[in-house]
């Protein structure tokens, strides 16, 4: 029947012979699977459904206690304190119903607390037990317990919250924690965020150091009876806490800074190390209480937040974006020199205004500055000599010179919420705006207005980089960190800038901070009156610094409005201009930079400079250099 | 008498479509309706996300698989070793810049496609095999020098799957193609070498194997070692499928499962998943329709009239039982978690154009049973 061809007989004989023998042997195979399920399921199948009876009691993970959070100086900003709790597990929502009513009766839960409770019981997985009330007190304790046969599957849980002792002052920088949610599940698989009564960081260091604060889980097997309630331990594994952080900010700095603020409704303060990038002050006002989400805020406490006018939930100081008006000039000044648009003896006249065709841009003093070089211009603020030094630059050269000063993009810090600001660019404009770059906009940029906005702590960077030589700093929140079995301690203290340099002409920056010098501690300056305290004595000659006022519009007053009178001061709050101050000190070796910004503050002299003046002396007497080491041994591990 | 012997009545496409083994396509329809059901199942009792792509998936995948066995086997013939030498291009790209997914390089991103080339790298050494012993006799077959190429063919994918690392595959792409050596007509001694120096390789295997790797096979051999880690998938799978029964706990029942004890459950434990509803009787029923579509593969194997045809036959079968036996024995905690998905009823798009193709291949075969392949190597 076959055809046959020569030698393919005894090949196709070979094969199958070969052949059946292969498929007797995956016939066995086959059947040794089906003996496996038949021992499976046949001879051992009461076991594994008594196992599978246990199985979501018989394993429970073990919180991790969140690593301490603590300033540069050991005090701490955010801890862990007992809080005992009443947890209910039930089988996938079995008898859910009458149990909320029972835990209702006991511990008045209220309507919005049941329909929580009710969900989270008919999704808990693996009879998870879920949170019924957390913070309780020894009454609520003693009534669950004293009523305990009426609610199977209830048990009183003692675990940790956090609680932040600094409140409102840190409350910008450590953020706070909250329960879990789906986003911050991406991307992690561990399995300590199914437990309910985890928490995670949502704001602040909290978030951005999230991974590093919470520890590892630990594991108990417990066996368990049918209602839940642990029956006996049989093995434990205990988990790794969270590390402990250090954080560069200076607490009582901070406080200082609040303080100084108090006066103002609302605003932001930031001082740099200008050499290691630490930021030591970060005072964004108002605050929140970040308690009010530990314990789980209610819908109109956070529908106040939100609608209150001065953002209290916002951290000015990293999402708040503003025009930088003259505190800009240093980077026109920079470009133009670096492009040697400008040369260090350039003269520029200024009749108190400028024309480009038909608009003419004014100069903030009316009858004009004269001829000044660039140190006297930036003493003087004169808005003409930036005008005339924007256009020999250009946009692009000026855009360049930002983006190295750190305009533009977001730090390296790390907070969530960071916001880049803007640096307006030719193609920016292009994009977002639809028109060409014009003249003008190159003149409005050359004083820091238009289309330019920045946060203020790119103020300070800006300000640090011009300060310590042009390196490239990274304002840096994290001083250190280490397991709770580690020493924590500051790193040795740190005298070069380890940052890649800038590459700027030193003579160059000289200029600029001499100008920024005779801001202050000349007659011609801008802010002359910062020389002396609050009191009017003139400043200790080791604590001098040099600075830069800046006032960024808001609304603008036409002229016909100033001729009938309207002056920022009768302009309604909101619609006053920005004050700002950018300084850094000492002047000889600086070595700390500080931004101010005072929301509507109106005039940055006037306003802003004080903070920073007092801000920056306190920050350089309290020098590590000149005070013995002021880092305390933390108390509680 | 003797004319017609030699040149065989030319053979119309009615003809061809008329050989296309209907009942085995079926079976194979059966099983991936048995894909939809435990996925539908494995998803809370919803087609999505997975059921319904598998149903759709599978439709466009039996398209292509017809289309393939009616492709004449000389073209399979001609494009063995091209296909081959891309596959293994691309395992090296995948090497080099594959996507990191399930903690191992496995994937290949081109355009909208995520391609895993393994995958076609098993159907791929089948096909030059049985190209290679096309071209030999018998006594060639028999030679150790004859038999140094189709160990290379096999090793250096193995070598680049280990690489990524992935042991289920490279376990799959050794035993295939051990298993067309064997049916070649390899000497037994050259197997007993094979076997021994493979045991004295273990060692060398060990150091090469990542640390979760490692972790499996220890699990494996003592699951209790470490209930709450590694070993937590053994267990709660064997526990899920002992649980179920002789009759399982019933359609969208099982509670192992949808409690989301089990990983992996809509891919490589979809078994777990199934056997726990239908019990012990599901579990045969399902391992009797992968038997079937064994049986009709040897029978292909051994009515075909071209060593080509017969070696590809049996390769693809080989390939087959290979992938239902260590994903059956695996879940039931008799191998090692190695990630082999269980063919037609597992969730993931590769492997199931790569199991239809092979299918495709298979039912050629049949279909050109009686073509006449020139012997060239």
């Amino acid at each position: 029947m076959k055809p046959f061809r020569k030698g393919d007989g005894e090949r196709s004989g070979l094969f199958t012979r070969r052949a059946l023998l292969l498929g007797g042997v995956q016939g066995v195979l086959l059947g040794a699977l089906a003996g496996r399920l038949y021992q499976l399921q046949v001879l051992e199948t009461e076991r594994f459904a008594t196992l599978a009876e246990e199985n979501r009691v018989n394993l429970r993970l073990l919180p991790p206690s969140r690593g301490l959070i603590f300033d540069r100086t050991g005090q701490p900003l955010a801890v862990n304190r007992n809080n005992f709790r009443a947890m209910a597990t039930s089988d996938r929502g079995r008898g859910a119903d009458v149990l909320v009513e029972r835990l209702d009766q006991i511990l008045s839960l209220g309507e919005a607390e049941r329909t929580r409770l009710l969900r989270e019981l008919r999704r808990s997985r693996n009879a998870q037990p879920v949170v019924v009330r957390e913070n309780l007190g020894w009454e609520d304790v003693a009534r669950i317990e004293f009523n305990a046969p009426e609610l199977p599957g209830v048990f009183i849980d003692l675990g940790q919250s956090r609680d932040y002792p600094e409140g409102e002052l840190m409350s910008h920088i450590v953020g706070y924690t909250g329960r879990v949610s789906d986003e911050d599940l991406a991307g992690r698989d561990d399995p300590v965020l199914q437990l309910a009564t985890i928490r995670f960081g949502k704001k602040g260091v909290e978030r951005s150091l999230e991974d590093d604060l919470r520890g590892r889980a630990g594991a108990v097997q417990v066996e368990v009876n049918a209602v839940g309630r642990v029956v006996r331990e049989l093995d434990r594994t205990e988990g790794q806490p969270g590390s402990n952080a250090l954080l560069t900010i200076d607490l009582d700095l901070q406080r200082f800074a609040a303080e100084k603020m108090k006066e103002h409704q609302s605003g932001s303060v930031v001082v740099l190390d200008v050499v290691t990038g630490d930021v030591l002050v970060m005072a964004s006002t108002p605050g929140f209480d970040p308690s009010t989400f530990a314990r789980g805020i209610t819908q109109a406490e956070w529908r106040d937040l939100l609608d209150n006018p001065e953002r209290p939930l916002h951290n000015k100081a990293i999402a708040g974006v503003y025009p930088p008006g003259s505190t800009y000039k240093m980077v026109t000044a920079l470009a133009a020199l670096e492009s040697k648009a400008i040369d260090p003896w350039t003269r520029l006249p200024c009749l108190g205004f400028i024309e480009l065709g038909k608009i003419k841009f004014h100069c903030w003093l009316k009858g004009g500055h004269g001829s000044t070089n660039v140190v006297e211009a930036i003493a003087q603020s004169c808005d003409c000599f930036f005008y005339e030094a924007a256009r020999r630059a250009g946009v692009d050269r000026i855009s360049d010179m930002a983006a190295r000063l750190g305009f533009g993009k977001q730090s390296e810090l790390g907070l969530p919420g960071e916001s880049a600001g803007n640096q307006p660019t030719r193609a920016w404009k292009q994009e977002k705006v639809g028109k060409p770059w014009q003249h003008g906009d190159t003149f409005n940029l050359g004083i820091g207005q238009g289309y330019m906005n920045c946060t203020p702590l790119q103020l300070a960077i800006m300000t640090a980089r011009i300060a310590n030589g042009g390196y490239e700093v990274q304002p840096n929140l994290l001083l250190a960190k280490a397991t709770p079995r580690e020493e924590l301690g500051p790193p040795p203290p740190v005298a070069k800038p380890a940052a890649p340099s800038l590459r700027l002409n030193p003579q160059h920056l000289t200029m600029i901070r001499d100008g920024m010098n005779q801001v202050v501690n000349s007659g011609i300056g801008t802010a002359n009156a910062l020389r002396r305290d609050s009191q009017g004595k003139p400043l200790d000659p080791s604590l001098t610094f040099a600075g830069k006022t800046g006032t960024a519009q808001v609304k603008r007053i036409t002229e016909r409005e100033r001729d009938m009178g309207i002056t920022q001061a009768s302009l309604p709050w909101h619609l006053r201009h920005h004050a700002l101050f950018v300084c850094f000190g000492p002047v000889d070796n600086p070595r700390y930079a500080c931004a101010v910004i005072v929301e509507h503050g109106m005039a940055g002299g006037a306003t802003a400079g004080p903070i920073g003046r007092d801000m920056l002396v306190e920050t350089m007497k309290r020098d590590p250099s000149r005070r013995s080491d002021r880092f305390r041994k933390m108390a509680s591990r | 008498m003797t004319l017609a012997l030699d040149a065989p009545a030319p053979v119309g496409l009615a003809e061809r479509i008329w050989r296309i083994n209907w009942g085995l396509a079926l079976v194979l329809t059966a099983i991936a309706a048995v894909g939809v059901v435990a996925l539908y199942s494995a998803a809370g009792g919803r087609f999505e996300p997975w059921a319904s792509r598998h149903a759709v998936r599978y439709g466009a995948a039996f398209v292509m698989m017809l289309m393939v066995a009616l492709i004449h086997p000389k073209v399979w013939l001609a494009l063995a070793w091209p296909i081959y030498i891309v596959s293994l291009l691309l395992l090296i790209a995948v090497d080099v810049v594959g996507k990191i997914g399930m903690g191992a390089q496995r994937w290949l991103v081109i355009g909208p496609m995520q391609i895993q080339p393994s995958e076609i790298a098993k159907v791929a050494v089948i096909m030059v095999l049985a190209r290679y012993y096309h071209g030999l006799s018998k006594e060639q077959a028999s030679k150790f020098l004859y038999t140094l190429p189709p160990l290379l063919v096999i090793l250096a994918p193995v070598a680049l799957v280990m690489v990524q690392p992935d042991l289920g595959t490279a376990m799959m792409v050794l035993m295939g193609g051990g298993a067309l050596l064997f049916v070649a007509g390899v000497r037994l001694w050259m197997f007993l070498v094979a076997a021994v120096s493979a045991v004295a390789c273990l060692p060398i295997a060990w150091s090469f194997m990542h640390e979760y790797q490692r972790k499996r096979v220890l699990t494996f051999l003592d699951p209790d070692r470490d209930p709450l880690g590694a070993g937590y998938h053994i267990t709660q799978s064997k526990i899920a499928i002992g649980s179920g029964g002789l009759f399982g706990k019933g359609f969208l029942k099982g509670t192992q499962s949808s409690l989301n004890f089990l990983p992996e459950k809509q891919t490589d434990f979809i078994f777990t998943t199934f056997v726990e509803e239908w019990g012990m009787i599901g579990a045969f029923v399902l391992l009797a329709l992968f038997a079937l579509v064994l049986v009709w593969g040897f029978s292909i194997a051994f009515r075909c009239q071209h060593h080509f045809g017969r070696l590809l036959a049996l390769g693809v079968t080989a390939m087959m039982f290979l992938y239902v036996f260590i994903n059956a024995a695996m879940v039931m905690g008799l191998l090692p978690v190695v990630g082999v998905p269980l063919p037609l009823v597992s969730n993931g798009g590769t492997a199931m154009v790569s199991v239809m193709f092979a299918c495709g291949l298979l039912i050629g075969v049949n279909v050109y049973r009686d073509a006449q392949l020139p012997r060239t190597r």
